[in-house]
């Protein structure tokens, strides 16, 4: 007997792979749980009660994985192409404040759907942007872009936290830092009335549509995963590298900076420095966990949205700290990187 | 313009390079003792949040400083040890791990930290690390106060770098642990164990960083709170390329960035009209511009991020 790397690995046995790995986390932490004197059952059926035990909490639950699937399609295209975008987080902000910045000076008398079209666009062109100097940092002086989209993620924040405490703070938030919001006019319309639930979750869905017909059906999406899977060799069949990375790189930060413009102009109105519970690195989890795969990100961002949703509700019904939803979402990161090297292997007799 | 030139030739100013640099120091020799050895470790900010909220723990429960430090490091160790396990054998992609590692550590942290301790109106704090007053020394005006006056474990960072810096250097060891980043397969060859080698290192190099995070709440704050490592590790991966992954270059490297960090501080308070998200960004600006500055001449160990296989090219 021996092991043999396949060629291909099916997408039923990818989708096998996830489920054993979060299976793997929710049972580590089900040691943490029980530390705390909680019964790890009772736990988990109450998180499963809190993000979908009512029609109120699925549609929160849903509202919470519209930003984690645009996060996560960033981070899916941006690791096919081995373009190390760890700034999807500070895309996000990027593309809030441009959001919140365009939506509160557009002309009020624009009709509703051209003004957010045009948010949308301008969300996208702050992340694209954002990402952009990252990119050519690595093409031009051949910076590690870890590093960079890492720390620009701080500079972003402190950037934030200028605006809307100076240019752009809210007259009428009574002194809370918090900036101009969206206009009312060019909000995102709710989905179910009486929820949270908007159309950015239909523009999300469209985002992972696009995002497989880019990758599965267009040059481009080839030449970005063979520049991911052997540089050289992409090179040398004639991709050129530097337009295909920095393609891959406006077309990973847009999606970041998009999930930031949709969270305010879906959710929020208005930029905070807190406004993401860490939305850039949970989609670097959504994007493992589904393998890359524009399809499995959907399935993931339910699956993330799910454990930080109901972790809330559990924490609050049980008393165990909420952070619990951090190390299931983590260690589920870690289990899925064993599994998949084991889904890619075979025996062989 | 006065005023901030005279703020350059205070001893305050200095010893604040001194205690701001430790936590640096530990934290980019921890790193670069990993990439020596052909492992990127990623886990950096989370081995650092851990450390820092383990050590607090532990002196909070009623052990002494130096236990506290002594726990941080050995939990850093087996966190280094999940790191290296996932990444040596398993040759796991040392990016995502790294990140992964970051998650983790720190989430676990936060959780530990609620379960255990309750936090009232503000989080409560232990005693922590007094600068030692070196006696006659420290009486010496400027270098006083700057050299013989610092906490204690600022002076085991200084110990840490001319250790580490002798031993890479300087001992078969230190060349068996660059040549794993350099040529696996020829450390291999000399009947030693490449695999074992990766793993002792990332172990050595997370104990370190954690004990980075430690010096934060053990000396340099008194207490433990979320985001307090506010990507120190981060700037410390920065600093190791910046010092092309020498143990000298990287104590300047950290002492520069240091100084800056303090300098910045003491500005604020100087230049008015200047909001003052400005100076906090300057850090992470001028890691960046490190970067770009020494990325002609980077001299990458050969391995670094290549996963090591027996007989395998």
């Amino acid at each position: 007997m021996r092991l043999e790397r396949r060629t291909s690995v099916k997408w039923t046995l990818g989708a096998g792979a996830a489920l054993a790995a979060v299976m793997t986390a929710l049972a580590f932490a089900a040691g943490l749980i029980l530390a705390a004197g909680v019964n790890p059952l009772v736990a988990y059926l109450e998180m499963l009660r809190g993000a979908l035990g009512s029609r109120l909490a699925i549609t929160e639950m849903l509202t919470r994985a519209v930003p984690l699937m645009l996060t996560g399609l960033a981070a899916a295209v941006a690791f096919r192409a081995r373009l190390w975008n760890i700034g999807a987080e500070g895309q996000f902000y990027l593309g809030a404040l441009a959001v919140a910045w365009a939506g509160h000076s557009l002309m009020s008398s624009l009709p509703s759907a051209i003004g957010i079209a045009a948010l949308m666009v301008v969300g996208m062109a702050a992340g694209a942007l954002l990402l952009s100097g990252p990119a050519y940092l690595r093409l031009r002086f051949n910076v590690d872009e870890v590093v960079t989209t890492l720390l620009m993620n701080f500079v972003v924040i402190l950037f934030v936290g200028l605006m809307i405490e100076g240019p752009m703070r809210d007259p009428l938030a009574f002194g809370w830092p918090q900036s101009v919001p969206v206009d009312r006019n060019f909000r995102l319309p709710d989905l179910v009335q009486g929820t949270r639930l908007h159309a950015g979750f239909l523009i999300a869905l469209a985002m992972a549509g696009i995002v497989w017909l880019i990758i599965a059906r267009t040059v481009f999406g080839t030449e970005a995963r063979a520049a991911g899977f052997n540089a050289r060799a992409a090179e040398f069949a004639g991709v050129s590298l530097p337009r295909t990375i920095m393609g891959v790189a406006l077309l990973s930060g847009g999606l970041a900076g998009l999930a930031g413009g949709i969270e305010v102009a879906g959710v929020t109105g208005g930029v905070t420095t807190t406004m993401s519970p860490g939305f850039g690195y949970a989609g670097i989890v959504v994007a493992m966990l589904a393998a890359l795969h524009p399809a499995g990100v959907v399935a993931a961002s339910v699956f993330v949205a799910t454990v930080f949703v109901g972790a809330d509700a559990m924490s609050r019904a049980t008393g165990v700290p909420s952070f619990i939803a951090d190390v299931i979402v983590a260690l589920a990161l870690l289990t899925m990187l064993v599994a998949l090297l084991f889904s890619s292997y075979r025996i062989r007799r | 313009m006065t005023e901030a030139l005279d703020l350059f030739f205070n001893a305050s100013l200095w010893a604040a390079v001194l205690r701001i640099a430790t936590p640096l120091i530990f934290g980019v020799l921890g790193a670069l003792i990993c990439e020596r050895a052909g492992v990127l470790n990623l886990g950096i900010e989370g081995i650092m949040t851990m450390g820092a909220m383990i050590g607090w723990l532990s002196v909070f429960l009623g052990t002494d400083l130096w236990t506290g430090l002594l726990v941080a490091a050995a939990v850093g160790a087996l966190i280094g040890l999940l790191h290296g396990l996932l990444t040596v054998p398993l040759g796991l992609s040392q990016h995502v791990s790294g990140l992964g590692i970051t998650l983790f550590a720190a989430a676990l942290a936060y959780y530990l930290y609620r379960l255990i301790v309750t936090v009232g109106d503000s989080p409560p704090t232990i005693d922590p690390f007094r600068p030692l007053d070196i006696p006659i020394m420290s009486d010496i005006p400027f270098f006083g106060p700057v050299f013989f006056a610092q906490a204690p474990p600022t002076y085991l960072a200084l110990l840490a770098v001319i250790v580490m810096s002798y031993v890479l250097m300087r001992t078969p060891l230190g060349l068996a642990i660059r040549m794993t980043g350099e040529s696996p397969h020829t450390v291999e060859a000399q009947g030693l164990n490449p695999t074992l080698i990766r793993i002792g290192c990332v172990m050595t190099g997370s104990a370190l960083m954690a004990l980075g995070g430690a010096f934060l709440t053990t000396a340099a704050f008194n207490s433990f709170f979320p985001e307090m490592v506010q990507g120190r590790g981060w700037i410390c991966i920065a600093l190791v390329v910046f010092a092309s992954w020498r143990p000298g270059k990287a104590l300047i490297g950290a002492l520069l960035f240091a100084f800056f960090d303090a300098y910045q501080l003491r500005l604020q308070t100087v230049v008015e009209n200047v909001p003052y998200q400005l100076f906090l960004m300057a850090p992470y600006l001028l890691s960046i511009a490190a970067l770009i500055l020494v990325s002609r001449r980077a001299q990458v160990p050969a391995a670094l991020m290549i996963p090591y296989r027996r007989g395998e090219r």
